[in-house]
């Protein structure tokens, strides 16, 4: 466990920082969450899927007669009937013709799509309906790989776009030419991220209830998504105020992907059409298939420019996104990465070819990071090839490059500037965390056994304070620069607080933040502070915990809410005791004589003269004790630069893993011996919480680096349907852990605080990458592409055995199965 | 994911649970522990329209010590098994084979049985039997009890020699007599507990001066079914077991197999990984004494 | 493959949870997880894979975790489940290792957490001093997205009254 944070910046607090159990907690251990599944209205509605068997088809027939035959069966539901009931979901970047409904119309474009919805008393029923609905398909040529889909001729995915190119556009930041002409040496590589997701335990479920007395959808569901409300009820053609999200369900995980805004579009339409309470349930096989949630697939072609002491100078990436067959937020996923496209090192210019490229696959949806894994993988990769070509330490090149502390705010080519960090102690954090000096000996022990062994280092950053910088950078017709978040705080007659917050929460323990953070300021003791999520028409705008946002922005918004209500307190008691507010202090949740403690005014007159006494309060002060606070994300609000530079996320949170790793040289199977994280995301509202993320981002970086994978046939068929082939880190697998908390307060936000959700998975893999690298570099042996499997590191060994020792017969080609 | 209906029927006694297969033939399924055939039910890639549920027939279920040989009935807990002092000291390579299979509350519930007929062909419980040559009690209705040895008794994934209206009662398994038995069984998998994308197995038995006197070996998920070699087994008595000697039979054995390529492996990759294992279990088998390599 | 469906004939089950006693009809083909959940209402039990590989779902069947999406009600008949709902000793009360699991932040979403604790429950049971070998081993069989597992191993340290990581 790691230790309760002691750095100073914390001694200002009295809640803040310190351990605390995490609310939301006990309803989770005795069975009482309430997740979306557990919402079971009356006369509920079931939905099972008839999918797409064929990756590219033209639908020529469906005969649903048998099916709607059946006792039980309510519906059976195709896109030629829904889609003229909705208005399209948008494609994210300047695509229209690129568009998306939740059924297939006329032709499918993976396997896995879905093509007839089907509606019954229980789910079972559903699904032997939809076993006898008859659908004939004339195959069409698919393209799976998205290089090839890049070329001419290749099979088009929307030929009404005219290329299976969704997204192009080349960034130059800085004297790209100038500085590769300078630099002594120049060293290029190709890296590919793996096709793999968060894949949540829970699956997404969406039940909706439409009352036509009060021409009201009522909506539960697993989702993590801004502007979900809004979005579902202009593609049901609906009113805002026609649709209600309850967001006081516990969302069973998330980290990014649940976004099933098809799935409610279609669970929308067919409550309003049967008059019935719907819901969809994804079982496990239609959330890994037609749920719209798989990760970043990247290729990444990187040339470095770097001199003889290891400065790295200039950077060139062409990164191209497989996002699958169709688009909403994907190709934004190669925006982000925009604001921390040189990591944390001081390289001082940068071209970007951003790609994103669409293939008859099933579409990506937002991953944890919105991928700035992936880049910050790439980046790492050629920080390691450098070492390597240099004969340079790792570290020590890392140091060479690392953005100096008082180097703060420091802008990078691409326009953002990173508020604050101490990247050189975070390393040395980790460093000592790990014990490096014990960790090469037993590095080398492993190695003396017979086995190949190595360690990797990370130091990556983690943008946070969630904005939507990339939306008008990545679509000009789209000049958006607003991504708030609120809070509504209120004292009620009898003294007791009450918070609301506007979004659902996927484990992430918002009630807890929200607590500590208004007890902090209205000196309250958390645990006496309720907090709740508003359903969508009683919210103040919130957009959602995406882009490690919430410490900061419902933090901050909670924050400004209590502040208002602390001043107004202030103001009441200044009133009754005759002095200026500025001669009163806050203390302990009572309001007091700076010049005299021993007098005052107690937290219950002043609600009580806010409530009840209106003779008593300062004239045209509103009565009652209640304030929202709606913020902008700080040093958001501004529109990019023509030339492509934009301020994407406020706050920069950096971690430095330091890993070791083993290889059995000969099963290729990797195990990780001892890790270490270094970790600054400034101040920690809540350690735990904090520290918690990080473990579970390590171990989803785990996974991506070594076992995750969404595979496909060539044919077009998928391959990863089930939680047996898709394979998901158990207990087995994930290393024990040590953190090292590191602070270095942010200016920008109203504790110092920065964000923390995607910790542990923007380094991890590029770690866990680097220690294997270093494992196998004993046998010139090299791997650069996620996940590496036993199998596909057998075959980088056997490729360097056969470069040195000629005729090896036992060397396999690629696997065949699948090259995507 | 539910599973398409079916009737249930739970009979009282093992003659009555014949009478329904007889009465049912194809149609008819018998469960137990379940933990295969659900699973496959739920995705509607099995759909019997009858369950017969044998699971609390008590015949079925126990450990007995024989001359000769261990038997265990058909609807037994793979965690029985592991909790079975006997079974462990008789026929140690159980216990090593049990180390690999699934989580605790599959094998809580799982079925020594169960994983019989299933028959996965890299599961561990049937790749020891094969090797072992343990003998499978099998009885129906009209043709009575018949005993089948394990080399006679796995094809295919879910495909075995039981008939479609037989019940498989118990397995009885070799006790190999007398000093210096030793056992190893290895498998890797890429998440632990699942089925593994090659596993080996043997048992020795030792002479007093280290040369192999008796020998089983074997490998899963590289056929359809498992594997063994009885004719390798042999040609190692009255050598010693080392390094040479074992790589030279683990690539005989995989030259002898025809591993397919799936998701999580190729088949040029399994050929390669069984003939690691298989040369690690004949050595660690070889090398030491059974109170070893039993745990 | 297409197949026609004729009515099920329900079957009558009484099984036993968290030591009440319940009778309902059911189809033979309702999942024991399904029966929990849906006929009797009980949610605390959770739904991940229903294909037997992730742990959410694991209940004690006659006190040993089994996983309830492999099997069906019907053949539950007669026998006793205790579900997360059942793990505190009173209403109100937390059973020491649901303090614990609290106490060191075991969990995020919470969705993996009955599983979790009902495994937990199950090693401590067996074996009250466990080592992080065996709690890892324990936990092996379900899946969490959420902690990395550190927390846990963590919480079942603790409720077994041992230091937690150093």
């Amino acid at each position: 466990m790691a230790d309760a944070p002691r750095d100073k910046a914390y001694e200002a607090f009295r809640y803040i920082g310190r351990r605390r159990r995490a609310v939301e907690h006990r309803r989770f251990v005795v069975g009482q969450g309430r997740y979306a599944a557990d919402i079971q209205p009356p006369g509920l509605l079931h939905v099972a899927i008839v999918a797409s068997p064929h990756a590219s088809a033209r639908i020529v027939s469906v005969d649903a007669s048998a099916a709607l035959a059946m006792p039980g069966v309510h519906a059976v539901v195709t896109g030629d009937q829904l889609t003229p009931e909705l208005e399209p979901m948008l494609p994210g970047v300047d695509a229209p013709k690129v568009e998306r409904y939740p059924l297939a119309n006329g032709v499918v474009r993976y396997a896995g799509e879905w093509v007839v919805a089907v509606v019954a008393e229980t789910r079972a029923l559903a699904e032997d309906a939809s076993e006898l609905v008859e659908i004939e398909y004339e195959a069409a040529p698919h393209i799976m790989d998205p290089e090839r889909a890049m070329e001419a001729g290749a099979p088009l995915v929307h030929p009404a776009h005219g290329s299976n190119v969704i997204f192009r556009r080349v960034f130059e930041w800085g004297p790209v030419a100038k500085d590769f002409g300078a630099a002594d040496h120049q060293l290029s590589y190709r890296v590919r991220w793996g096709r793999s997701s968060t894949v949540p335990i829970e699956t997404f479920v969406v039940t909706c209830d439409w009352n036509d007395a009060t021409s009201l959808l009522d909506v539960w569901a697993s989702i993590q998504m801004p502007k979900y409300p809004e979005l579902l009820a202009r593609c049901l053609r609906l009113p805002g105020n026609a649709v209600r999200v309850h967001f006081d369900v516990d969302v069973g995980g998330s980290y990014g992907v649940k976004r099933g805004l098809k799935h409610s579009i279609l669970v929308g339409y067919l409550s309003r059409m049967l008059g019935r309470p719907v819901r969809f349930l994804e079982d496990r096989l239609e959330n890994m298939r037609g749920g719209d949630m798989q990760g970043p697939d990247r290729i990444f072609d990187v040339t470095l420019a770097f001199d003889a002491d290891g400065t790295v100078r200039s950077m060139r990436m062409r990164a191209v996104d497989d996002i699958g067959a169709y688009s909403g937020r994907s190709p934004l996923q190669l925006g982000k990465p925009v604001g921390a496209i040189v990591g944390p090192y001081r390289i001082a210019s940068v071209e970007y070819d951003a790609i994103s490229v669409m293939t008859n696959k099933t579409p990506q949806e937002a991953v944890r990071g919105f991928g700035q894994a992936p880049t910050n993988y790439a980046i790492e990769t050629g920080m390691n090839r450098v070492a390597r070509f240099l004969s340079l330490d790792p570290i020590e090149l890392r140091r060479r490059n690392l953005i100096g502390k008082d180097e703060f705010p420091y802008l990078i080519p691409s326009g953002t500037t990173y508020d604050s960090g101490d990247y050189q102690a975070v390393l040395d954090k980790a460093l000592n965390a790990a014990a490096y000096p014990d960790l090469l000996r037993e590095r080398d022990a492993l190695r003396a056994r017979g086995l190949l062994a190595g360690i990797g280092v990370s130091t990556c950053l983690e943008p946070s304070g969630g904005n939507s910088a990339f939306e008008p950078l990545f679509n000009p017709k789209n000049p958006t620069t607003t991504w708030m978040d609120s809070c509504l705080v209120r004292i009620d007659l009898n003294g007791a607080v009450t918070a609301s917050m506007g979004t659902s929460t996927s484990g992430q323990a918002h009630e807890t933040l929200v607590s500590t953070v208004v007890g902090e300021v209205l000196h309250r003791e958390p645990d006496s502070i309720r907090v709740i999520h508003a359903d969508s028409l009683g919210a103040l705008p919130s957009n959602s915990p995406v882009g490690s946002r919430m410490a900061i922005m419902l933090g901050g918004a909670a924050a400004g809410a209590a502040r208002l209500l602390r001043d107004k307190m202030i103001r009441i008691a200044a009133h009754a005791m005759q002095v200026p507010p500025d001669a009163i202090l806050w203390d302990g949740g009572d309001a007091v004589l700076r010049e005299d403690p021993s007098r005052g005014m107690r937290w219950g007159a002043l609600v009580e003269i806010a409530h009840r006494k209106y003779h008593e309060m300062p004239e045209g002060m509103e009565p009652g004790l209640q304030e929202k606070f709606v913020w902008e994300v700080p040093t958001g609000g501004k529109m990019p630069t023509a030339d492509g530079r934009v301020q994407m996320y406020p706050c920069h949170s950096f971690e430095s893993h330091v890993v070791l790793a083993s290889i059995d040289p000969e099963t290729g199977k990797v195990a990780l011996h001892r890790y270490a994280v270094g970790h600054d995301c400034g101040v920690m509202i809540s350690p735990d919480v904090v520290h918690g993320m990080t473990y579970g981002g390590i171990a989803h970086g785990l996974g991506a680096a070594l076992m995750e994978r969404f595979a496909f046939s060539e044919d077009g068929q998928f391959l990863s349907g089930s939680f047996a082939d898709y394979l998901i880190p158990s207990a087995h697998e994930v290393p024990s852990i040590s953190i090292a908390d590191h602070c270095t307060p942010s200016p920008l936000t109203s504790f110092g605080q920065k964000g923390s959700g995607e910790a542990g998975y923007l380094g991890g893999p590029a770690a866990i990458a680097g220690a294997v690298n270093d494992a196998l570099a004993a046998r010139g042996a090299s791997i650069d592409a996620l996940p590496m499997t036993p199998p596909a590191i057998w075959r980088a060994l056997a490729a360097a055995s056969t470069a040195s020792t000629p005729a090896h017969r036992e060397l396999a080609p690629a696997f065949e199965g699948e090259k995507c | 994911m539910k599973a398409a209906p079916f009737d249930y029927i739970r009979p009282v006694t093992v003659a009555h649970a014949l009478e329904l297969l007889a009465q049912h033939g194809p149609e008819a399924k018998l469960i137990a522990g379940g933990q295969s055939l659900v699973p496959m039910m739920a995705m509607r890639l099995a759909r019997p329209a009858v369950l017969v549920d044998v699971n609390r027939l008590d015949s079925l279920r126990g450990i007995a010590a024989g001359p000769g040989t261990v038997t265990t009935g058909a609807t037994t807990r793979q965690r029985d098994l592991e909790e079975s002092a006997v079974l462990r000291g008789a026929v140690p390579l159980v216990g090593a084979a049990l180390r690999w299979v699934g989580h605790v509350q599959t094998r809580n519930r799982g079925t020594v049985g169960g994983s019989f007929v299933h028959a996965d062909p890299s599961a561990e419980l049937p790749l020891a039997a094969l090797i072992l040559d343990a003998r499978i009690h099998l009885s129906s209705q009209d043709g009575g009890a018949r005993v089948v040895p394990a080399s006679g008794f796995f094809i295919a994934a879910m495909y075995t020699a039981t008939g479609e209206t037989e019940c498989v009662t118990g397995i009885d398994w070799p006790v190999w007599e007398g000093p210096g038995v030793a056992c190893a069984f290895e498998e890797t998998s890429i998440r632990h507990g699942d089925f593994a994308m090659a596993s080996a197995a043997c048992q020795i038995q030792l002479a007093p001066d280290g040369t192999c006197r008796r020998a089983a070996l074997g490998l899963g998920g590289m056929a359809s079914a498992p594997l063994a070699f009885p004719d390798l087994a042999e040609a190692l008595v009255g050598r010693r077991i080392d390094a040479a000697a074992a790589r030279e039979v683990a690539e005989a054995a995989v030259s002898r197999s025809e591993p397919g390529t799936d998701l999580q492996a190729d088949a040029a990759y399994r050929r390669h990984l069984a003939a690691v294992l298989l040369t690690r279990v004949l050595l660690r088998a070889g090398a030491a004494p059974v109170t070893a390599l039993a745990a | 493959m297409s197949s026609t469906f004729p009515a099920p004939a329900l079957a009558t089950v009484e099984i036993t949870v968290n030591g009440r006693a319940y009778r309902r009809a059911v189809e033979p083909r309702t999942s024991l997880v399904d029966f929990l959940r849906e006929t009797l209402g009980l949610t605390g039990t959770h739904v991940g894979c229903e294909h037997g590989v992730c742990g959410a779902c694991s209940v004690l069947l006659d006190g040993d975790p089994v996983r309830s999406c492999l099997i069906f009600a019907v053949q539950a008949d007669g026998l006793s489940v205790t579900t997360v709902e059942g793990l505190a000793p009173e209403r109100g009360k937390l059973s020491a290792l649901q303090d614990a699991f609290c106490e060191s932040h075991a969990m995020q979403c919470g969705y993996c957490t009955p599983g979790m604790l009902i495994a937990c429950q199950d090693l401590l049971a067996h074996n009250p001093q466990p080592d992080e070998a065996a709690i890892r081993d324990a936990i092996g069989g379900n899946l969490c997205r959420c902690t990395g597992y550190q927390q846990i191993v963590d919480a079942v340290k603790l409720a077994a009254g041992a230091p937690a990581h150093g």
